[in-house]
């Protein structure tokens, strides 16, 4: 399995970047750890004609405190980020997650930015970054903006990035009660359903991924709370439960609810 | 385009085509052939190598992003006659039998081992996530790493 023929620029900042992705638009395509890319280059799924290797620059594989919150930049790995002392000690749940993608090599090459630019419907990082209203930051030619979690995801594979844009870093409030509970694809160890849960005072907020084709905010479940685990009944209310080989929807549903009443426990 | 990288000490560099994956520069250029292509899709792990001292598959790995970088296979864990403790491990505990998955195991092992000096056998096997036996072999593949454990730490 061979990819089709691209060109490759590995570049040091984030202005040449941008400006190689505004020349050459949809033929571009950013790698970062390129374990989700290049497996789909080499099913030629994607035949990019130039791909801007940007794991290279300086600044962008840091994660940093700014007053209540941690920065974590879009080419920290996920090995980096279950590794932190920041990330444990000021926002566990995202350690949690992070400990829980694939296996060690994975691990070892696949980013935080790569994973939520690539929104892949059974990926980890959604459901928390949901679940702690994390705020993903992008940059573009034209300038950079930043993306409320909730507004991020929009579909399987889909995002609110415009192709001129690349994710530089995600902002996380600091989290003390946080929990994510995975049910694993046996073989992949995708999540077949993966909740996170942020506590906050008298209430909650619970992201799911892995049931739908786009990853959700249980606002049902959030709702029903009552510091007990019944509004783990609410799980799918109003979604449309997904349907593949690993999971039928009405299973899938089920173990929603039952991975909800794990997280809120 | 140009590559330069250190592969078990050595230096090389060579002209590559940007889509040779570094599994086929270190099998077919290199003609470091310890390194296995299972599965070609990142899931078997026979053709983890470390890269810069972190265990990756190098069949989901490009050449050229190893540029600068600093690799080990296999055939870099010996030195000389002397096995690694791993691979001693290995043989002494009949940790492979048809051997296949064996140079991957080996790869994958060094990085835990790296990061938990003293793992759990739980850990090992959570540590092998990525490695797939098609000879089932595990449990003398996670004895070999306990003993591995004991005797890198002795
Ligand atoms: C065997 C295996 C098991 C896995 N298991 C899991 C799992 O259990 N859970 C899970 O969540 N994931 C899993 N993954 C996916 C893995 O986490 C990927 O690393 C991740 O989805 C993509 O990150 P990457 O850095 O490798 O991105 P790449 O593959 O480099 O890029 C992916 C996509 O994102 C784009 N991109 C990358 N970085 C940016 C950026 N900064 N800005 C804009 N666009 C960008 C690229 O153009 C591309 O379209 C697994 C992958 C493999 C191979
Ligand atoms: S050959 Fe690379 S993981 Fe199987
Ligand atoms: S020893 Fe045969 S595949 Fe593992």
């Amino acid at each position: 399995m061979i990819p089709a023929k691209f060109d490759y620029i590995k570049v040091s900042s984030i202005n040449e970047a941008v400006d190689l992705v505004d020349k050459h638009g949809f033929d571009a395509k950013i790698l970062a750890g390129g374990h989700s890319l290049i497996p789909a280059m080499k099913l030629r799924l994607n035949t990019p004609s130039i791909l801007i290797d940007i794991s290279g620059i300086e600044g962008m594989n840091e994660i940093k405190e700014s007053g209540d919150e941690i920065i974590v930049g879009a080419n920290c790995t996920h090995k980096q980020i279950m590794s932190s002392d920041l990330v444990k000690n000021q926002l566990n749940i995202l350690a949690q997650t992070a400990a829980t993608i694939g296996d060690v090599q994975v691990r070892n090459r696949g980013t935080i930015g790569g994973s939520l630019a690539h929104s892949d419907p059974s990926a980890d990082y959604p459901a928390t970054v949901l679940a702690c209203d994390a705020k993903i930051e992008v940059t573009s030619k034209n300038g950079s903006r930043t993306i409320d979690a909730e507004d991020f995801f929009q579909g399987i594979f889909t995002t609110a990035l415009e192709d001129d844009e690349i994710i530089t870093a995600v902002r996380f409030p600091k989290v003390k009660d946080g929990n994510y509970q995975k049910f694993y694809q046996s073989a992949s160890r995708f999540a077949v359903v993966g909740v996170a849960v942020v506590k906050d005072g008298n209430g909650v907020k619970v992201g799911i991924t892995g049931v739908a084709d786009t990853p959700y905010r249980a606002k049902a479940v959030e709702k029903a709370y009552d510091g007990s685990t019944d509004a783990a009944t609410h799980a799918v209310d109003g979604v449309d439960v997904m349907s593949d080989h690993f999971a039928d929807s009405e299973y899938r549903a089920h173990l929603a609810k039952v991975m909800v009443k794990k997280a809120l426990a | 385009m140009r590559i330069s990288l250190t592969v078990n000490g050595k230096q090389y560099s060579h002209d590559v085509e940007p889509r040779l994956s570094l599994a086929h520069y270190l099998r077919e250029v290199l003609n470091l052939t310890g390194t296995h292509i299972g599965c070609d899709t990142s899931s078997c792990g026979a053709c983890t190598i470390t890269l810069n001292g972190d265990a990756v598959k190098s069949c989901t790995l490009l050449a050229v992003q190893a540029d600068g970088c600093e690799i080990v296979t296999i055939e870099g864990m010996a030195n000389g006659a002397e096995l690694h403790p791993i691979q001693e491990s290995f043989k002494e505990n009949h940790g492979l039998q048809c051997g296949f998955c064996t140079p991957g195991m080996v790869m994958t092992a060094s990085d835990i081992l790296k990061n938990n000096p003293n793992p759990t056998e739980e850990e090992i096997r959570h540590g092998l996530e990525g490695n797939f036996c098609r000879c089932t072999g595990y449990h003398n593949i996670v004895k070999s790493i306990q003993q591995a454990a004991e005797k890198i730490n002795q």
